[in-house]
């Protein structure tokens, strides 16, 4: 090794040069396991979430409470677990409990999306339960007074207006999810982090490798934010309306 | 047996030739010795009374009297404590299947409105007449637009809750109440929380429906209202029905002392 470079800038353009294949597949990972975990963990926070936000009332038959209680005590214990110990033990006890236990032998990459889809699950979940709760109960009550059963009203209108409100939130998951998955290397998932440590390890410029990996992030997480402002933007819908033969309007 | 025979009715009031085969005429709904209490807070005692076909009634009173739970708990959205609604003389079993029938039957218009907000204002009359009685779309787009026109907000089809004032808000929730075609209207305070100026044009829509013969329940605070439109006028105070007479009765030469001094305030003014 003759021509290793001198100065900082210098290391960093050598590394992006012999690694960028590294910090590429890196970045890939990183994003195929932060969106898939995110999109699956929403599905099973809102499964969650609306499982939590179903009240049970006194009035209700034995079988009825039963077939509510047993999901929501599930449910709750799951939240409680989830979102009381930190991603990365949660990764070590999921891994490699899998393979001792249960004799399931995840590909380190299958159980990244599981872990994340897990934990954002827990968390959304709250937040669903949280949006459900905050809609109008006039909203509820009109949709009853049509005579409209509770899993419609749940379809056509408590969920959709759920959504709109919670929607940045799941923007914000992703974004954090991002960051998340760097925790994962512990479980030798290739994703940018795992993949810097090679790149940093070869020639020991810790401070060079790393700081081309927060920059990645940080594009990452400004251009998913923007991203999100603009659909954001877009789903608060048009301010006006068209009004048809407006001489009739009154 | 009491289900069976009320989905029986909904298939008879709904056919085409209604009046052809409808003999019935006892009352459309009965409420016996209905009572409601919130904790030990009684709202209603005893409460009783008949609604006939072509009723229109005015149920009038101080605020805490306990006229919106009564409408409340006519159509459930109260659970009852304990008395009877009937609904052409059989009494509403508590599964929710036989409520929401009913409830399909009975419509319910709402003080703060209550439109769907992630609607237009065509969905939210869509929502009962195609999700819930699963008409066709044609003949559902046909009488959502025929109900809109007639409340005057078809050129707003397009808006959704938010961009419209109150006024045109209730007259929606009104139309969205007759898209379903029922055969009683519950209004629980239409025009309280409505500037005046709005009030007079909600107040034209429902005498337009009272004149129709339309069978209605009216929670109001308008008294000349009451008077001009109701055809049986009801007056309640701390949970109990102090009066039930026709409207000239009732307001010129009210029997009890209770009415009297109500309506004294009313009439000052």
């Amino acid at each position: 090794m003759t021509n290793t470079p001198t100065t900082f800038f210098g290391w960093i353009i050598f590394l992006i040069q012999q690694y960028h294949g590294y910090y590429l597949q890196g970045l890939l990972t990183t994003l195929e396991t932060s969106l898939a975990g995110t999109i699956c963990g929403c599905f099973l926070g809102f499964l969650v979430g609306i499982i939590q936000a179903t009240d049970i009332r006194a009035q209700d038959n034995m079988i009825k409470k039963i077939l509510l209680g047993i999901p929501w005590v599930i449910a709750k214990i799951y939240v409680t677990i989830f979102r009381g110990t930190p991603m990365i033990v949660q990764a070590m006890v999921i891994y490699y409990g899998s393979s001792t236990v249960f004799g399931i032998d995840l590909k380190p990459f299958n159980a990244a999306i599981f872990i994340i889809l897990l934990n954002t699950g827990a968390y959304m979940s709250e937040t669903v339960r949280g949006g459900i709760n905050s809609i109008d109960v006039g909203q509820i009550e009109g949709a009853k007074a049509l005579g409209m059963g509770y899993v419609p009203m749940m379809i056509y209108i408590i969920l959709p207006q759920t959504f709109k409100i919670i929607a940045p939130q799941i923007g914000n998951t992703f974004v954090a999810n991002i960051k998340d998955t760097s925790v994962l290397n512990v479980i030798a998932v290739t994703e940018l982090f795992y993949i810097t440590k090679v790149a940093a390890g070869t020639y020991f410029r810790m401070f060079e490798a790393y700081t081309i990996t927060a920059l990645i992030y940080l594009t990452l997480t400004l251009l998913f934010n923007g991203l999100l402002k603009l659909i954001e933007k877009y789903m608060a819908g048009k301010e006006s309306y068209e009004v048809l033969n407006p001489a009739a309007a009154k | 047996m009491a289900r069976q025979s009320i989905f029986k009715f909904n298939e008879r009031v709904t056919t085409e030739a209604k009046d052809a085969t409808y003999e019935f005429r006892g009352p459309v709904i009965s409420v016996r010795n209905l009572e409601k209490k919130f904790g030990e807070h009684e709202v209603l005692k005893d409460i009783s009374f008949d609604l006939f076909e072509g009723d229109v009634v005015c149920i009038i009173g101080s605020s805490g009297s306990g006229k919106s739970t009564l409408l409340r708990c006519i159509n459930h959205l109260e659970t009852p404590t304990s008395g009877q609604i009937l609904y052409h003389g059989y009494p509403l079993t508590k599964d929710a299947q036989t409520i929401n029938r009913f409830r399909s039957q009975v419509g319910m218009v709402f003080q703060q409105f209550n439109l769907f907000n992630n609607m237009t204002v065509f969905d939210n009359c869509m929502a009962g007449v195609h999700k819930v009685k699963k008409r066709s779309k044609e003949y559902s787009t046909e009488i959502c637009m025929k109900y809109l026109e007639k409340v005057g907000m078809a050129p707003y089809v397009k808006a959704k809750p938010h961009q419209l004032s109150g006024g045109m808000k209730q007259r929606v929730a009104i139309a969205r109440a007759l898209a379903m075609e029922p055969e009683v209207l519950l209004f629980d305070e239409p025009t309280s929380a409505l500037d005046p100026e709005m009030v007079g044009e909600v107040l034209s829509v429902m005498k337009q429906l009272a004149n129709e013969g339309l069978t209605m329940v009216i929670v109001t605070h308008e008294m000349a209202f009451a008077r001009d439109v109701s055809t049986r006028t009801i007056f309640m105070d701390k949970g109990y029905i102090v009066e039930d007479a026709p409207p000239q009765e009732l307001f010129n030469n009210p029997k009890e002392a209770r009415t009297r001094e109500f309506l004294s305030r009313f009439m000052q003014g």
